[in-house]
């Protein structure tokens, strides 16, 4: 009863308060739909914090996402042993980047005063939430070795089964109860989405690659732009 | 960025573009622009360090501190060794790859903490022997600061060694010009009202990944849309001028809006309007937008004539044609044609952009201030012409500035205003003495024909254009000064909501509630 509502109910409806929360706020708060960067208050220890915890969270989720899409040219991967080795090496690595981004990031929050009073309820909240997790995937992978390997054969199948709207909890079920919490904090991360600053997520302005530099709008012809 | 005109190579793309003249002779630095500014758009929290408008004494450091120096800050654009301009910040990738901390952004510090004071202490004190004080508070931490840096800190310290020293323009200047401007003898300063340039080459424009800064088509008016930031800062350090400025509180970008609701509605905008000195002339100019790109990529020492160039003919039956076909008003048309501001900068050439080497095309310009003759005092008295002793009423030629006299170096004005390029800073010298021993020989009469004769020469004039000049300078009416027509507000995307009407905590627009930090 307690699984299927862990791995069979909250991760749809994490999925789902994402979704229509995020639609909601896009269209009654797109104000709010900012990064809200206190760079402008303090730049120097942010530098270290942002970009440590930025692009090591980001390869670690990356690599969740990835051996979930292609899993069996992932299996052939960890299949051997030194890859598989070199493959945790790595990803240790960046996961202790991220640790070490999100706490300086935290100790910026909680001793700069200017950061401080710029810092809400909300984000605090997500901070927390976020060192557990990055903490929790660190003592896992490290208690738990060769997760790598083993994500393959047990949660990835299940989150398979997710997006085939044919839950099997059973997957779940047998990992150790660290692995269980992981998981659910993931997607209580998810539904913090459209609630904290998150939202700058999809916000991630690749358009700009290919954007003309000038942008010129012209009213009498409105939704015309030439460069 | 060349454009689809542009490649067809012959076809001009003319666009109208609302300009402003500022006659710095004119300024008294006041700041009542300044405060017009403030009291209208930036007293809200979040932006009360933001001066839109802010006057600098001049040789100085400016707001933000040193904003000139492109070593620290990277605004602005650089030739990109083809002909035309690149971003000096970062490509686009390096843009999306330090997006997580952007290397080059001022941080508040560069600015000043906003302050108020502790008033209620004045009141609360309990009985003591001293008379309590209201110590200052920042408004952005509540805590009890120290004062050290404010919007005008250097206000009229030209000739201090610790700001005036400083300026970023002075490193092209000799030693001994260095020590003759910081003299405190001979201590000189004038004054430099700054307000958005609205670009035609907008570098905070370019560096926006978001695409939510954009200059409007009809009258070039750069503008910020508050729904589409999202935070990235990359404007903040893209505009040379430092004239976007971060909202610490609602975490969006806010620049000048050049008044564009008072415009529309036929009123001149509030630094504009507020001018004791009338130092302000608006009007609007006609450009060719075809060929951006290169002209921002010409080499420095051409950048003015560059711009000159772009900006075009409103009389000039092939540009009216080319206006017609962009959608430009009749009203438009005419309005150009009866520009205070195209007669400064095109016709007379006496108006010139600043620091056109950060290469976005600014388009408001400055007359440069005439230059203070270098002085003797003798006996007690003020010798402004030291090789002919006695001469101290100025009667005669001598009275009157002459560019081997300046106090100030023509280096240092074209530093700031035609990019290095001595010549052209020394045309509009030449040009405002020969108005000034003009008019002196018409309303005093001490000078000698043949010296009139030679000073208009020199200067490029005629003794009817000196008497326009002089006109337009010294005795326009409002009306002379702000030529502007009706901005059709009825068509305006923005005029869909009164944005003054819905001015709240976290800026402008169409917004049901106020927006506050909630995330």
């Amino acid at each position: 009863m307690w699984n299927t509502f862990l791995f069979a109910v909250i991760p749809y409806l994490a999925v789902l308060i994402a979704v229509l929360g995020g639609i909601w706020r896009y269209r009654t708060d797109r104000f709010s739909y900012t990064s809200q960067s206190s760079q402008f208050l303090e730049s120097r220890v942010l530098f270290w914090g942002s970009n440590a915890w930025h692009y090591g969270i980001l390869l670690i989720l990356g690599a969740h996402v990835v051996a979930m899409v292609i899993w069996e040219p992932w299996a052939s991967l960890t299949a051997n042993p030194t890859r598989l080795y070199v493959l945790e090496v790595i990803g240790l690595g960046l996961s202790f980047l991220a640790a070490a981004g999100i706490t300086v990031l935290l100790l910026r929050r909680l001793l700069v005063r200017r950061v401080k009073s710029v810092t809400s309820n909300a984000d605090w909240l997500l901070l927390g939430v976020l060192i557990a997790q990055v903490v929790l995937g660190i003592w896992i992978s490290l208690g738990y070795r060769w997760g790598s390997e083993w994500y393959v054969q047990t949660a990835v199948p299940w989150l398979h089964s997710l997006f085939k709207l044919n839950p099997k909890v059973d997957y779940m079920v047998a990992l150790p109860g660290i692995v269980k919490v992981h998981t659910v904090l993931g997607f209580a991360v998810v539904a913090l989405f459209p609630f904290t600053r998150l939202v700058h997520i999809v916000t991630f302005p690749v358009t700009y690659l290919w954007r003309s530099y000038q942008v010129v709008l012209w009213n009498k012809r409105p939704g015309h732009v030439r460069h | 960025m060349v454009t689809a005109a542009g490649k067809k190579g012959a076809a001009m793309d003319i666009r109208a573009q609302v300009s402003m003249v500022f006659h710095l002779d004119k300024c008294i630095g006041c700041h009542t622009c300044s405060i017009a500014c403030k009291n209208i758009w930036t007293d809200r929290k979040g932006t009360e360090y933001m001066w839109w408008n802010n006057v600098e004494t001049k040789p100085g450091t400016g707001f933000p501190t040193l904003w000139e120096d492109q070593e620290r800050y990277q605004g602005g654009w650089e030739q990109d060794g083809q002909g035309g301009v690149k971003l000096r910040l970062q490509g686009k990738g390096r843009t999306l790859g330090n997006i997580f901390a952007n290397p080059s952004l001022p941080t508040v510090d560069d600015y000043y903490e906003p302050w108020t004071y502790d008033y209620e202490h004045l009141f609360d004190a309990p009985p003591g022997d001293d008379q309590p004080t209201a110590r200052a508070v920042s408004m952005i931490t509540g805590d009890k600061v120290d004062i050290d840096a404010g919007p005008n800190w250097d206000d009229d310290l030209g000739g201090s060694p610790v700001y005036a020293a400083n300026d970023p323009n002075l490193e092209k200047i000799t030693a001994t010009e260095r020590t003759q401007l910081n003299e405190l003898e001979r201590l000189v300063f004038f004054y430099l009202p700054r307000i958005c340039n609205h670009c035609v080459n907008a570098s905070c424009v370019a560096a926006c990944p978001a695409g939510a800064v954009y200059k409007r088509g009809e009258d070039g008016i750069v503008l910020l849309n508050q729904e589409k930031c999202r935070s990235w800062r990359m404007c903040i350090s893209g505009c040379p001028y430092k004239k976007t400025y971060y909202n610490w509180t609602t975490g969006k970008s806010e620049k000048c809006i050049l008044c564009y609701p008072r415009i529309e509605s036929g009123q001149a905008p509030a630094c504009f309007h507020s001018c004791v000195g009338r130092i302000r002339y608006m009007g609007l100019l006609l450009y060719d937008a075809s060929d951006i790109d290169r002209v921002a990529g010409v080499d420095d020492k051409d950048l003015v004539e560059s711009q000159r160039e772009m900006i075009k003919d409103p009389f000039d039956p092939a540009v009216i044609e080319a206006a017609h076909a962009n959608g430009i008003t009749d009203a438009q048309i005419k309005a150009a044609q009866d520009s205070p501001v195209y007669k400064f900068v095109k016709e007379w050439k006496l108006a010139l952009p600043l620091h056109p080497e950060f290469r976005t095309l600014p388009m408001l310009f400055y007359v440069p201030p005439m230059l203070p003759v270098i002085a003797e005092t003798k006996n007690g008295s003020y010798d402004v012409d030291p090789a002919n002793p006695g001469n101290t009423d100025g009667s005669g030629l001598p009275g009157l500035s002459t560019l081997e006299q300046a106090r100030i170096p023509i280096q240092y004005m074209a530093s700031l205003f035609s990019a290095g390029n001595t010549g052209i800073v020394e045309d509009v010298y030449r040009k405002l003495m020969a108005v000034r021993v003009h008019m002196r020989s018409k309303t005093v009469g001490n000078i000698d024909a043949g010296q009139v004769a030679a000073a208009l020469e020199d200067g490029r004039t005629t003794g009817e254009e000196a008497e326009a000049i002089f006109r337009l300078t010294s005795l326009p009416t409002f009306k002379e000064r702000f030529v502007l027509p009706p901005m059709a507000r009825e068509v305006a995307i923005e005029a869909r909501v009164d944005p003054f009407q819905l001015k709240r905590e976290g800026g402008f627009g169409l917004r049901k509630e106020t927006p506050e930090r909630r995330y």
